[in-house]
């Protein structure tokens, strides 16, 4: 008989109510969870875009993510002609803020040569960039939808295609554009503004410079040798993709990523002593039945088997129901909630851990009681 | 009667709670021996040591001086781990509440078998000894109903049929009728007689009912921590 079992299907609509309550709260762990990774992955998504192994970038930079970096455009021809390089491409990045639907759209602008590294794995709906101008690929949440038309600096573009999960360290989606837009959007300047620089004796002939130069090299090649190579040039650096994404984990996300981090952890800490509370609740309630027990002849085990299964339960079904609740509403966050099989089986972990030791109290109290009690007098 | 008849063997019993001017003595040497088949009731003004007796007795509370013995076994000997005493309750034991004390999360017919269940009888034999029980004391009808449901005529026989379960060969009972009219008094007293010459067994219980005074065969009196008379 299990006695666990009965006594949570005897007040069954308490049991279920404190379940849901628990598993609100289990929401909001799993949620900072979820927005914990949705951080690193945008972080890294930007980074993994153009599948690079080797970035090349401005001397005494750490860019083009975490500083700034310019090179001249030309460094990719002589990039893509170093030993082991298979193919390499010219990259750019600005943030800039469009007119959309009657509000202003934050979009991290992308620059790619079409054919080359530097652009998007994967087109989810649409096709890729077909003519060299004005047309673009958006990140879907964007809310640009495939034909639609937007303004970006002085040009109206075409959306062609859509892409996914492609944006900044700071969640503003991405659109990739040719290069050669990517350029003319970040030296085009407002007329009155142009007309002021070429009256001062500017007249704008500066070579074209791009953030970075990414490369993929052949099979067998050695990225320390190419990026050791690459440093010799005196107005350039190299880092490998590996180090390019430890270096933004580090210096760009990581304030941020151990803010959340603490937050996840006071809210883990405050989901153990409630359910310690409740746990301990519970049993408090039961006292003169677990006296009742113990004086007819149950043996501790039979208490405690009480007690921890009951945890156990509330803890599974409370984590059960955060779970269905974080997976119903994930997509109505603004910034990616990112959920891995791995995150819910260590949140598990930890939950039935909690359980455990929440329900070490009960057990305490529960082991206490004297039998006598059930006799009264 | 021969000795092997006696159940419950208590000599020279003392309990006491403190030290120094704080010590209460609950009993002092009480001398107890109940024999098969007998019923009996101990009375005393509240204070006089009518449950730490019961206690002491049903295993709950170890005597400060003295010797028990239950059935044959000489218990409180420092050879007894709590464990040890918990299943002699559990196989030789049964106790009857003023409150009933019933599991409110258990059927009439589950608040009997747990008893069972807990002495690792198979599920099955111990639903059908609790549903003879029930029937034997007339709330069959009821089996399958909580306890928030029965009369306290009902559940007060749900709780002597959880008493009974395991067969047990002493039966502690803290005011049994205390929660019933005086017919159904009456009734549970006549029914405690029956059982403790059907099953071998004695019964001693707590009681201020004096209604039900001629049902005993003895009463023994206490008074400060002594039995006064018998």
């Amino acid at each position: 008989m299990n006695l666990a079992i009965k006594d949570i299907r005897h007040g069954l609509f308490r049991f279920v109510l404190t379940c849901l309550g628990l598993g609100l709260l289990m929401t909001v762990v799993l949620a900072m969870i979820g927005i914990y990774n949705g951080l690193v992955a945008d972080a890294l998504a930007v980074v993994k875009a153009p599948a690079a192994d080797v970035w090349v970038v401005e001397a005494g930079t750490q860019g083009p993510f975490a500083e700034a970096s310019s090179i001249p455009a030309t460094t990719r021809d002589a990039v893509a002609r170093m030993p082991g390089v298979a193919e390499a491409g010219a990259i750019t990045y600005q943030t800039i803020e469009a007119s959309h639907a009657g509000g202003t759209l934050r979009l991290y602008v992308i620059g790619f040569e079409p054919g080359r590294p530097g652009g998007p794995q994967r087109i989810t709906e649409g096709r890729g960039l077909g003519r060299s101008h004005f047309e673009l690929l958006a990140d879907r949440k964007t809310g640009l939808v495939p034909g639609e038309t937007i303004r970006l600096g002085r040009d109206r573009f075409t959306v062609v295609g859509l892409v996914e999960d492609a944006m900044n360290s700071g969640g503003d989606p991405a659109v990739y554009v040719t290069l050669a837009d990517a350029l003319t959007l970040q030296t085009a300047m407002d007329p009155a503004a142009a007309r002021v620089q070429a009256a001062r004796g500017d007249g704008g002939l500066r070579s074209p410079t791009v953030a970075a130069v990414v490369a993929r090299l052949k099979p067998g090649a050695d990225v320390a040798l190419l990026t050791a190579t690459v440093r010799q040039w005196k107005h350039l650096s190299a880092l490998s993709q590996s180090e390019q994404e430890q270096l933004l984990l580090a210096s760009v996300v990581d304030r941020a990523r151990r803010q959340i981090g603490l937050f996840l952890g006071i809210l883990l800490s405050v989901s153990a002593v409630v359910i310690a509370l409740i746990i301990y609740t519970m049993t408090m309630e039961k006292l003169k039945q677990i006296a009742t027990l113990k004086l007819i002849g149950a043996p501790d085990r039979t208490i405690v088997g009480l007690i921890v299964q009951q945890a156990l339960i509330l803890g599974i079904s409370g984590l059960a129901i955060g779970l269905a609740l974080i997976l119903l509403v994930k997509d109505s966050f603004p910034r990616r909630v990112v959920l891995e099989p791995f995150n819910a089986l260590v949140l598990t972990g930890i939950i039935l851990m909690v359980c455990l030791v929440a329900s070490g109290l009960g057990v305490r109290a529960a082991l206490k009681v004297d039998p006598a009690t059930a006799l009264g007098g | 009667m021969a000795p092997g008849d006696i159940l419950v063997d208590v000599r020279g019993v003392a309990k006491h709670y403190g030290e120094g001017e704080t010590r209460v003595d609950a009993l002092r040497s009480v001398d107890l021996r109940v024999h098969v088949g007998e019923v009996i009731a101990l009375l005393g003004p509240s204070g006089s040591g009518k449950t730490t007796l019961l206690n002491v007795i049903g295993c709950i509370l170890a005597p400060t001086a003295g010797r028990v013995e239950l059935d044959g076994d000489a218990v409180f000997d420092g050879k007894w781990l709590r464990s040890d005493l918990r299943r002699l309750r559990l196989d030789k034991i049964g106790f009857i509440f003023q409150a009933h004390n019933l599991l409110p999360f258990l059927t009439a017919e589950e608040n009997v078998s747990v008893v069972l269940d807990l002495a690792g009888w198979p599920a099955e034999r111990g639903r059908e000894r609790a549903r003879e029980l029930l029937d034997y004391l007339e709330v069959g009808h009821r089996a399958k109903v909580k306890p928030a449901l029965l009369s306290g005529g009902e559940a007060q026989r749900v709780a002597i049929a959880r008493a009974l379960a395991n067969r047990p060969r002493i039966i502690l009972a803290d005011e049994p009728t205390a929660a019933l009219d005086s017919g159904r008094a009456q009734l549970v007293m006549d029914l405690l007689r029956k059982l403790a010459s059907d099953q071998k067994a004695c019964i001693i219980a707590v009681t201020h009912d004096e209604k039900i005074f001629d049902r005993f065969d003895r009463l023994i009196h206490l008074r400060d921590g002594r039995l006064v008379d018998s």
